[in-house]
């Protein structure tokens, strides 16, 4: 038996690019087709070098053997001849038409100009995320489901419902034209920045799924700042962010998977290589004159890598804060920048209880009752003030919560209070 | 002991059925790594075999060559290994951990007649 063991992931690794060059050359029309071929490979590659050991040349074998695989149902579809090879000005010789390119080129173009369809208007937000998963990262409906805490049914149909809008709308795999690539780009973004959100912010208990789906998202926004064509400011100002999140990661959480606020954070933890990182991204993204969302929100995260509450620190934010708002209003924004204003106050000096009650009623204006985070807030704010209304506007928060980890969050606050409240008493 | 020619069948995907992840489809190579060596080690093992290409070619009578079989890819042979045991009901019985099962697979055994 071989003693070589195979490279972990390597089948989902392969699995994107042998999609993603399959669907380049044949077309979404035939991503069924691509996906079996792609599939039965595997399946043949499980059992022979289960069997007879590993090749010399795995990599090599499965692009072979897949090669393989796409002549034999070719030449088995009348389709070939009537639909796809006019399609791809090709006479029926299937030879030149099955002439699957390989090159390292073109598996990366495969790939970039993939994600570039994956992102399409036909298809939701949702729906793009789990194929981009299913695609672009070779995760399986298992593993999607795991990531959503959705079932295995769900995300099957909706991922097979998805393939069949692209089909719909015939959409094409190719990179967009000079003149249309910053609007694309803008959706590939907010695409990439959601499914990093999903494994940032996810209430999944599977951390070492999370960590992938950061990981991922990142590898992806590195895949176009790595094309001349793609390498945007905003593309390296959504890399800085993710670095500067992706930083604390191991920070967020102990050891029972509970969450771990920032003032708690040790940041002996802190991924400092990322930080830098982030940086480095940050730097590059100040070319240009266009200011994205995702230039400020880097801006603000590279502050918040500086862990001590200084006037410059907060005052920073703010000003970040505020250009946010006017990119784009969101109540979820607005409270942020609420709680920013309350750290910037404080630092002034000792907030006296006037200008507390000023902030209370700004706070209040927001109109977010019933956003859990808009109770935290508030509670914080009445803790210096009013305990009793504290205690009130942490126990809302509790009820709206979802997650088990930001109940008990807001359950140590209370605790808390009530024994200063006991003691006061 | 007699040896034993046994054939793999893999059954065709039905459209409904959610495909496996290529995560999953890659931890299937231990089973198979494992039985071949359970085989081995028992002294069962003759031949690890072979897996065969789909396509092929049939030959009749007057030099008649087609493409084929095409048969339902469920009776289609995917691969074979030889095993030596004592008896038929034993290569069936060590048949029962043959990893193509667990994909729905079948396992033909057929005794390889002695010459001796």
């Amino acid at each position: 038996m071989q003693d070589q063991d195979l490279i972990p992931h390597l089948f989902r690794t392969e699995y994107r690019k042998m999609i993603s060059v399959l669907c380049k050359q044949f077309g979404l029309e035939n991503i069924q087709m691509a996906e079996d071929i792609v599939s039965d490979t595997f399946l043949l590659a499980a059992e022979t070098w289960g069997l007879k050991g590993l090749p010399n040349n795995p990599t090599a074998w499965l692009y072979a053997i897949s090669k393989n695989k796409a002549k034999d149902v070719f030449k088995h579809q009348a389709v070939f001849f009537n639909k796809i090879a006019p399609k791809l000005h090709l006479d029926a010789s299937e030879n030149q038409l099955l002439e699957i390119d390989w090159s390292l080129k073109n598996i990366h173009d495969s790939q970039l100009t993939m994600m570039f369809a994956i992102c399409h208007p036909s298809i939701s937000s949702e729906a793009q995320i789990s194929l981009s998963l299913n695609l672009l990262c070779g995760f399986g409906v298992d593993e999607i489901a795991d990531a959503f805490l959705s079932n295995r049914e769900n995300i099957y149909k909706r991922l097979s419902r998805a393939k069949e809008k692209l089909k719909a709308a015939k959409v094409k795999i190719e990179l967009p034209s000079s003149s249309e690539i910053n609007l694309r780009l803008d959706r590939v973004l907010t695409t990439l920045y959601l499914l990093f959100s999903e494994g940032y912010y996810s209430t999944s208990q599977n951390q070492t799924l999370r960590k992938e789906l950061c990981v991922e998202a990142m590898r992806l926004t590195l895949m176009l700042i790595d094309d001349p064509r793609t390498d945007k400011p905003a593309a390296n100002a959504l890399l800085s962010l993710m670095c500067f999140h992706s930083s604390r990661f191991d920070a967020r959480t102990n050891d029972l998977g509970d969450l771990i606020l920032y003032e708690e954070q040790d940041e002996k933890l802190w991924n400092h290589e990322l930080i830098l990182k982030g940086q480095y991204y940050l730097n590059r993204s100040s070319r240009g004159t266009d200011i994205s969302k995702y230039h400020l929100e880097a801006a603000i995260a590279y502050w918040h890598t500086h862990k001590k509450d200084t006037m410059e620190k907060w005052q920073n934010i703010l000003q970040f804060y505020d250009q946010l708002l006017g990119l784009e209003y969101s109540p979820l924004i607005a409270l942020n920048r609420f709680y920013v204003c309350s750290k910037v106050y404080s630092l002034q000096s000792p907030a006296s209880p006037q200008d507390l009650t000023q902030l209370i009623l700004v706070a209040e204006s927001l109109d977010l009752k019933e956003n859990h985070l808009y109770h935290a807030l508030m509670g914080k704010l009445y803790s210096g003030l009013k305990i009793d209304r504290a205690i009130h506007h942490y126990k809302l928060g509790m009820h709206l919560a979802k997650t088990s980890s930001d109940k008990s969050t807001l359950a140590n606050k209370i605790a808390n209070l009530d024994k200063m409240n006991g003691k006061n008493n | 002991m007699n040896e034993f020619l046994l054939i793999f069948r893999r059954e065709t995907r039905k459209e409904d059925d959610i495909p496996p992840s290529p995560e999953q489809i890659q931890a299937m190579m231990k089973p198979w790594q494992d039985w071949l060596a359970a085989l081995a080690k028992n002294s069962h093992l003759v031949s690890p075999g072979n897996q065969l290409d789909q396509k092929g070619k049939v030959i009749k009578p007057n030099n008649l060559v087609t493409n084929g079989p095409y048969v339902e890819i469920k009776e289609a042979i995917g691969g074979y290994i030889i095993i030596k045991a004592e008896s038929i009901e034993i290569a069936a019985e060590l048949s029962k951990d043959c990893p193509i099962l667990s994909v729905g697979g079948s396992v033909e055994v057929r005794q390889i007649v002695p010459m001796n």
